[in-house]
């Protein structure tokens, strides 16, 4: 009989291991799905987690949109860290993202024809602050009202979209494009362009702030008494209370820090990769950096990888859909699976499997 | 050798890294009160757990009456005769003593007859109860009335009872004991767990001594001390805490009138506290647990704000300072409950020590953490309290509790403390720990520190206290010295019956 018995330390190597393991055990199961579905499972992984980066054919293409995929996602699951370390659950960040990108976007449309380098700091600064403003809502509710973060700041996400629908269609749409819905496009006012910084790589802004963001967090959550707390909260609420962490001010910190690097992400990818405030600009990125913040555990290097990772499979998912004429619905659960594999192995970490003789009567 | 009731031949149960019972053996007679002692981790629960049918043994056999024994679960237990009362009780709050009683039967009679059992039953032993009562009304004494009246039901042969006293004061302990004897008297055999060496060698016939695993000793208790039996427990001479008497300095942390409601439904508010405690000084709080401990401890740990005048530092209102300023005033304070309150169970001992003395002892400067330092206090405390652990990198919940409670009592004794405020010192601690925790505080008092122990214990109390109050249901009694109060003052105190005494004088 299998048993599994509690770790007194988690054990350090099973915690580098696990996420390779998973990769591995993802790439087997995988495969056995696809060969199910008739394709050839070995040239299925190899476009999924080889062609994006390697293929001469479509490297030009997707290696540069690896950066670009990654960057959000790298930049709120470091923020939404913050908040799952301490027990507190943001799931809005989609929300704060769009809030994000429209505050930004309409700092910069309003001063749509001029130019002038202050233009674009100006639109961060207001991304950030929208994001920031919609993740306080949650955040006071729930220390005035004791109200449940998850709730408000997922049913926010709505609100949020419903918002960048009005605008999208109203207040900030393109008087100059034939009555379609959208805003200018972002591409064509330099002064407010989140332009490519090395051709051909995906190198954007918000790709420099997300690296900035995976060097910051790191800081605090190691170095710093506040990233203590943190950890300190999440694990032991009482612990935390009886070393004088104050757990209202921490719930407006966390809060405030995802709703402020999902603002900017938000700004980042519609001056940038999108263009243009759609309704249809955000891709889901403020749900998948759920995914990628647990899948790194928290960690900011481990998001970090994970983020390049889930950009990966994404980009290579959407290149075997186009290659093989593999159903979206295989791929998604191919993605499924690597987050259930590593959610799964991640038990080795603080339990060990022994083998017990059943007993005798 | 004709009246052996149960045998126990050469018992073996091995956790991973450590053997709870190794090749136990000793037996019990009808009738005959057996006391197993031993310091935790001894193995008592193990080989209790065995016996009651919770743990299945690696190697050994039992014999019950003549027949082999080993029952695969608790209930085979209590259908071949065993029954156990634990050190805590598994009752519903909501349900009267009938119901509660009910629920733990195979086939429950009528509710009408049953009553009228419990009735009989509790009249027969001398434990007054009535069974249409809530057990949330129900004192912790007269709540293991019920568990014991529910073994008693059973008819068992061999009772046994895991830490009984614990929860008692020392008049419910005297009902307990007439009982027990009662029940002896009529045949049934007792098997009592405990470490307090006085009560076994007032009751017990015979004591089987574990240590490590292994049985030390069977012995007659009456025929040893108190220390000689303590020196069994723990294999070496016992080293006596020493108090020298002195002049207490000015108060250094008053209470006045403070009331605090409680913060969940099931605690105990604080009622116009009044409390002094002076350099030098310990101040011994005894009581019952759950008359507000906690809430006393979290209200002077700042744990618990309250109005700014009711908690007083060298005069200064501090009631609105959280733990933190506190601190660095230099009230230091550490809880009963060590995982997940004192300590935080997955951190390690370094970042545990960060944890109460990141300010008093500069270890952050402008919110970043000097961790050198940090692991440097922490090796110190470890050191200093003899701690056994591998190393600072060890997390909190990988030791035992003596050795997590050293921990935390080290981390607040070398901060250098004004006043130290601990709330069960030695629960759960060995013996030479208990003596040696027992002892820093006594120095740190000489030292000059005012120092507040709560404690459930009384022998500890009187042993460490210069003065004595006692709580009940969130009063706190007048002090009085604790040199020559008696143990029926110091029972009528926990009993909270000071105030109508003096009321009728």
């Amino acid at each position: 009989m299998l048993r599994l018995e509690k770790r007194p330390v988690p054990s350090k190597a099973w915690t580098i291991a696990t996420p390779i393991l998973a990769v591995l055990a993802t790439m087997i199961a995988g495969g056995i799905l696809f060969a199910t579905l008739g394709k050839d499972p070995f040239e299925a992984i190899r476009i999924i987690f080889w062609d994006p980066l390697f293929s001469e054919q479509f490297a030009a293409y997707s290696r540069p949109q690896l950066l670009v995929k990654a960057g959000p996602l790298i930049l709120i699951a470091i923020g939404l860290s913050f908040g799952f370390r301490a027990g507190i659950w943001n799931i809005g960040a989609e929300g704060q993202y769009i809030m994000g990108a429209i505050a930004g976007g309409a700092v910069g449309l309003a001063f749509f024809p001029a130019g002038g380098w202050h233009i674009f700091p100006l639109m961060v600064i207001a991304g950030a602050a929208g994001g920031w403003a919609w993740a306080m809502i949650p955040a006071i509710l729930r220390t005035r009202f004791n109200t449940n973060e998850i709730l408000v700041s997922l049913l926010l996400v709505y609100v949020a979209e419903h918002i960048l629908s009005a605008m999208s269609f109203g207040l900030l749409r393109n008087p100059e494009g034939h009555g379609f819905p959208g805003s200018r496009n972002f591409k064509d006012y330099e002064a407010a362009s989140n332009t490519e910084l090395i051709a051909n790589t995906g190198m954007h802004w918000g790709v420099v702030a997300a690296f900035i963001a995976v060097i910051f967090a790191y800081i605090i959550m190691t170095r710093h008494i506040l990233g203590y707390q943190i950890t300190l909260a999440g694990q032991s609420p009482r612990a935390a209370k009886f070393g004088g962490v104050n757990p209202g001010r921490l719930v407006v910190l966390c809060l405030g820090a995802s709703g402020v690097l999902a603002g900017l992400a938000g700004v980042f990818e519609v001056t940038g990769p999108a263009g243009q405030l759609t309704t249809d600009f955000n891709q889901g990125y403020g749900f998948t950096a759920i995914i990628v913040a647990f899948l790194g555990r928290l960690h900011p290097v481990g998001i970090l990888m994970a983020g390049l990772l889930m950009a990966l499979t994404y980009i290579g998912g959407d290149l075997a859909q186009l290659m093989m004429g593999l159903p979206k619905p295989a791929i998604q659960a191919f993605q499924g699976m690597l987050l259930f594999f590593l959610l799964a192995l991640d038990v080795l970490t603080n339990f060990r499997i022994r083998l017990k003789k059943s007993e005798a009567a | 050798m004709t009246d052996r009731l149960l045998t126990i031949d050469g018992l073996t149960k091995a956790y991973p890294g450590v053997v709870a019972n190794d090749k136990v053996s000793f037996g019990i007679d009808v009738g005959e009160v057996h006391a197993l002692l031993g310091e935790n981790g001894a193995g008592k629960s193990t080989l209790v757990k065995m016996i009651y049918g919770l743990v299945r043994p690696d190697a050994g056999s039992m014999t019950l009456m003549g027949d082999s024994f080993s029952p695969p679960e608790p209930r085979a237990a209590r259908a071949a005769g065993v029954a156990m009362v634990f050190q805590h009780f598994s009752l519903f709050e909501a349900l009267t003593v009938a119901e509660n009683i009910t629920l733990g039967m195979e086939n429950p009679p009528k509710h009408r007859e049953l009553s009228a059992r419990i009735t009989k039953v509790s009249h027969d032993y001398g434990l007054p109860l009535d069974p249409e009562r809530l057990v949330g009304e129900l004192s912790a004494g007269e709540r293991q009335r019920v568990e014991i009246i529910r073994c008693l039901l059973q008819d068992p042969k061999l009772l046994i009872m895991d830490e009984p006293t614990s929860v008692l004061t020392p008049q419910e302990v005297e009902v307990l004991f007439h009982t027990l004897r009662k029940l002896s008297s009529e045949g049934t055999a007792i098997l009592y767990i405990s470490h307090k060496l006085d009560e076994i060698r007032d009751i017990c016939d015979s004591a089987t001594v574990l240590r490590h695993g292994v049985v030390v000793d069977t012995c007659n208790p009456r025929e040893k001390s108190a220390r000689e039996l303590a020196e069994m427990m723990v294999g070496s001479a016992l080293h006596e805490p020493l108090r020298d008497a002195q002049a207490f300095g000015d108060v250094v942390l008053e209470l006045k009138d403070l009331s605090v409601a409680s913060a969940t439904q099931f605690g105990t508010s604080l009622k116009s506290v009044n409390l002094t405690v002076r350099a030098g000084e310990i101040l011994g709080i005894g009581g019952v647990a759950g008359n507000g401990q906690d809430e006393l401890l979290a209200a002077m740990s700042g744990e618990t704000p309250s109005a700014n005048e009711t908690v007083t530092f060298d005069g200064d209102g501090i009631g609105t300072l959280g733990p933190n300023p506190r601190r660095e005033l230099g009230i230091l304070a550490a809880p009963e409950e060590r995982l997940g309150h004192a300590a935080a169970p997955d951190m390690s001992l370094t970042e545990n020590a960060l944890l109460t003395a990141a300010f008093r002892e500069k270890l952050v400067t402008k919110g970043f953490v000097n961790w050198p330092d940090t692991r440097t206090f922490a090796k110190r405390v470890i050191k200093d309290f003899d701690v056994r652990t591998p190393g600072a990198r060890t997390a909190a919940r990988a030791l035992s509790g003596g050795n997590l409670q050293k921990f935390v009592i080290g981390r607040e004794v070398l901060q250098n403390p004004r006043v130290l405020v601990v709330n069960q010192p030695t629960w759960g601690v060995d013996a030479s720990a208990a003596a040696q925790i027992r002892q820093s505080l006594m120095d740190l008092a000489a030292a000059g520190a005012a120092v507040i122990v709560i404690s459930q214990d009384l022998d500890e109390l009187m042993e460490v206290s210069d003065n004595f109050c006692a709580l009940n249901e969130g009063r706190l009694t007048r002090p009085h010295p604790a040199k020559g109060l008696t143990v029926e003052e110091i029972g009528l105190m926990l009993g909270g019956m000071e105030e109508q005494e003096a009321a009728n004088a």
